[in-house]
């Protein structure tokens, strides 16, 4: 078992640090992104494209590089670590490796190319309101005549819904199961709502009215399997997006420690503040382990263990992350609070990963759930 | 980055683990497994299988008996010890002073003791600990007065663990009484059959007798016992203390007390509470596994990864929890710890309540867990 990384994947790392590094180098060019729809820079998401990045995880004849998933948490940790708004995660791994596990390669190739190149914005439609965190659609339904289907119901929230050039819906199909749909969303029945949300990202709310979807992939079939397979890749990048934000927070913390001075000394005289401040290693360190430790899990590909490390690494991470995120705040004492100063923003941020594809409890009552099966957890059988 | 041992460390692994469930008599394994105390006995006869095998002390240059390994082999060693519940090299011989007359001891006294040390026939007792010294080990009192080619100790250790066992002592001892605190002190080793040295059993709160106080009062140490230079103890003893924290967290005895816990639990395991603090402890076990593995993975050179602090807090904070949950899957049978074997009450039951006591000193031994968050604070994040 090696946790390092190899020559090209420490190049990556620098390659994209340079990049989205030096574009939110101060925080305010940030706040300047998230102002403002859409809520991110379509220039860095163009060079992003020119780099190679936007296609990383999909395959050479679909228009991507092919790489793996560590070269994938190598762009989540550093797009986490400025707290960069272009939606890597959302749009090209989450939306995106829907399409390259669900659809047929001419769609593949189609949808793929143009999200790889940066001309097309895609989104996952699939969360619902009533809902936590399944892998089903309850309340879209698609309806079947003859070839054509349509889709009717709401979808929210639905990350960068309001921006996307085209939706993934998932939907309820006539004979049961969960489908998948390609809509466009300038066309008839379609209504989206976009807004920001806490942490500077983007949503929308997004309703069909008898909406025209083409089915992704095999028309009529249940792809609950595929969304639950996909949604784990994501979970596990979202750790790694999550990883990132949180060494740059505990970093800040720490400097703020040894700067900020009160009763005429610096806080780093005062060793309860100190102490605090190791615990958050602690945590970081141990939420970073199992999160390297599920991307290779991620790479082997394996279904079942890669459900088991995703839960498990999202379990450590949310935890580690609510430590982190509060502790950075109180740390910081008021500037904390205050939306011009970064750190505010990084616990926002951690807070919006840790629910957007099941939190730390959520991922428990499934442990929980098969507590009775095994004796011990082995990562190396 | 690779998920899997490499098909050579793999089967390493194998051997290890065939050889501590077959060659290490059952007996012994079964009274780990079971968390009873070993005897003397056990502990010599364990170490003497391990050691006649090259498994007792694989860390030591290799002239004296160590093994050529990578650090993710002494740590599958180590791990698949503790899986197979084999008693550890006793940590006072193996990692405290051999490594330090190894590292810093003259070709006479490495003769003399490291052959012996390695196979237990000397049981070494650690003579760091003063009653005003503890975690300022540096304040330690206890004086070592030259005379002709002896040196006359005086002073008072505490907390000697398994001394009533030992036949040697390595003493931190103040040679310069002038000099400022962590210089003037040297690294004695001292024979605990010398006339003046007394050693008194230290009544603990789970009622066993594990540690004891020991006295000198004018005893006599030839010179030639003196491990290294004069006055330069503290860096030995901060070599054996940096040795101490690797390996230091029990991930794998840890493990498998939980994985025992879950047959003790039974029906209790349907409770959503009692399941839950299971998969939480389980998955805090495998975060710190892998941190261990990542720690083995980066440390070039032999020199402790920084963040092996964090392996000793957090590996004593899980063991501690580990046996805190035991005590609850006790409930009410957790009172019968007086009860012989003849009780109604199962053996582990009627343990859980000594064996959380007694590991309440995790977190206070090699380094008090303050003590690490405060390394952690001061060398890797800088403050």
């Amino acid at each position: 078992m090696d946790f390092t990384y190899d020559d090209e994947q420490q190049a990556l790392r620098e390659a994209v640090r340079g990049l989205v590094g030096k574009a939110y180098s101060d925080f305010e060019s940030r706040r300047q992104a998230v102002k403002e729809d859409p809520g991110f820079d379509e220039k860095l998401w163009a060079r992003l494209a020119e780099m190679g990045i936007l296609g990383l995880p999909f395959r050479e004849e679909d228009g991507g590089s092919g790489a793996g998933p560590v070269e994938v948490a190598i762009v989540a940790e550093e797009m986490g670590r400025v707290l960069a708004p272009e939606p890597f995660l959302t749009s090209v791994v989450l939306a995106g490796g829907i399409v390259s596990a669900g659809a047929s390669p001419e769609q593949r190739a189609e949808i793929l190319g143009a999200l790889s190149g940066g001309e097309s914005v895609l989104a996952f439609a699939h969360a619902e309101p009533g809902t936590r965190w399944v892998a089903t659609a309850e309340g879209v339904t698609a309806t079947q005549d003859g070839d054509t289907w349509t889709l009717s119901g709401v979808k929210e929230p639905v990350p960068h819904g309001a921006r996307a050039d085209q939706l993934v819906v998932s939907a309820k199909l006539p004979e049961g199961g969960t489908g998948l749909f390609l809509v466009d969303p300038s066309a008839a029945g379609t209504e989206r709502t976009g807004y920001a949300t806490h942490d500077g990202g983007r949503a929308a709310r997004v309703a069909f009215d008898g909406a025209a979807g083409v089915p992704l992939g095999e028309a009529g079939a249940d792809r609950t399997p595929t969304i639950a397979a996909v949604l784990d890749i994501a979970r596990v990048m979202a750790c790694n997006e999550a990883i990132g934000a949180m060494e740059v927070a505990l970093r800040a913390t720490t400097e703020y420690l040894k700067n900020r001075k009160q009763f005429g000394v610096p806080l780093n005289t005062f060793q309860a503040l100190n102490f605090r401040a190791a615990d958050m290693y602690v945590s970081l360190e141990l939420a970073k382990s199992l999160t390297t430790w599920a991307t290779m899990v991620i790479a082997g590909g394996q279904p079942d263990e890669m459900a088991d490390a995703a839960r498990r690494a999202a379990l450590g991470v949310s935890r580690a992350g609510r430590h982190l995120g509060q502790e950075a705040i109180q740390l910081h004492g008021g500037i904390g609070m205050t939306a011009e100063y970064s750190i505010g923003s990084y616990t926002s941020h951690l807070t919006a990963l840790d629910h957007l594809l099941g939190d730390g409890n959520f991922h428990l009552s499934t442990l929980v759930a098969g507590i009775g099966e095994y004796d011990e957890v082995d990562p190396l059988d | 980055m690779q998920l899997e041992l490499s098909p050579e460390d793999a089967a390493f692994r194998e051997e290890m683990r065939e050889f501590f469930t077959t060659k290490v008599p059952q007996e012994i394994r079964t009274a780990v497994a079971e968390r009873r105390e070993l005897s003397k006995e056990q502990i010599v006869e364990s170490q003497q299988i391990l050691n006649a095998a090259g498994l007792a002390v694989p860390h030591w240059p290799v002239e004296h008996g160590g093994q050529d390994w990578s650090a993710l082999r002494r740590h599958i060693w180590h791990e698949e010890m503790q899986r197979a519940c084999v008693p550890l090299p006793l940590a006072f011989n193996a990692s405290m002073v051999g490594p330090v007359i190894a590292q810093f001891g003259s070709d006479e006294i490495k003769e003399r003791f490291l052959a012996k040390t390695a196979n237990l026939d000397i049981w070494w007792s650690q003579g760091f600990s003063e009653p005003d010294a503890g975690s300022d080990l540096a304040s330690l009192r206890t004086t070592a007065v030259r005379d002709g080619d002896e040196f006359v100790v005086n002073g008072q250790k505490t907390w000697t663990t398994l001394g009533q066992y030992g036949d040697w002592i390595f003493c931190l001892v103040r040679t310069d009484p002038d000099a400022k605190k962590q210089r003037g002190i040297s690294f004695l080793l001292i024979d605990m059959t010398s006339p003046g040295l007394t050693v008194r059993p230290i009544e603990l709160i789970d009622g066993g007798h594990e540690v004891n106080e020991v006295w000198f009062e004018d005893v006599r140490v030839p010179a030639d016992n003196l491990v290294g230079e004069l006055n330069h103890g503290w860096d030995y003893a901060k070599f054996l203390l940096g040795n101490e924290r690797v390996g230091v967290a029990p991930v794998g005895a840890t493990k498998r007390v939980l994985a025992q816990a879950k047959e003790y639990a039974g029906e209790q395991l349907k409770d959503p509470l009692t399941a839950a603090r299971f998969a939480e402890l389980e998955n805090e076990l495998l975060a710190l596994e892998l941190t261990a593995l990542r720690v083995v993975a980066n440390s070039a050179d032999g020199k402790p990864h920084p963040a092996s602090s964090v392996l000793k807090l957090k590996g004593t904070e899980l063991q501690q929890a580990v046996s805190e949950l035991v005590v609850d899957l006790a409930g009410p049978a957790s009172w019968a710890s007086g009860a012989d074997d003849d009780s109604e009450l199962a053996g582990w039951a009627r343990r859980a309540t000594p064996t959380y006591l007694n590991l309440r000193k995790a977190s206070i031994y090699g380094g008090s867990n303050e003590i690490q968050r405060q390394i952690i604070a001061k060398t890797i994040l800088g403050l």
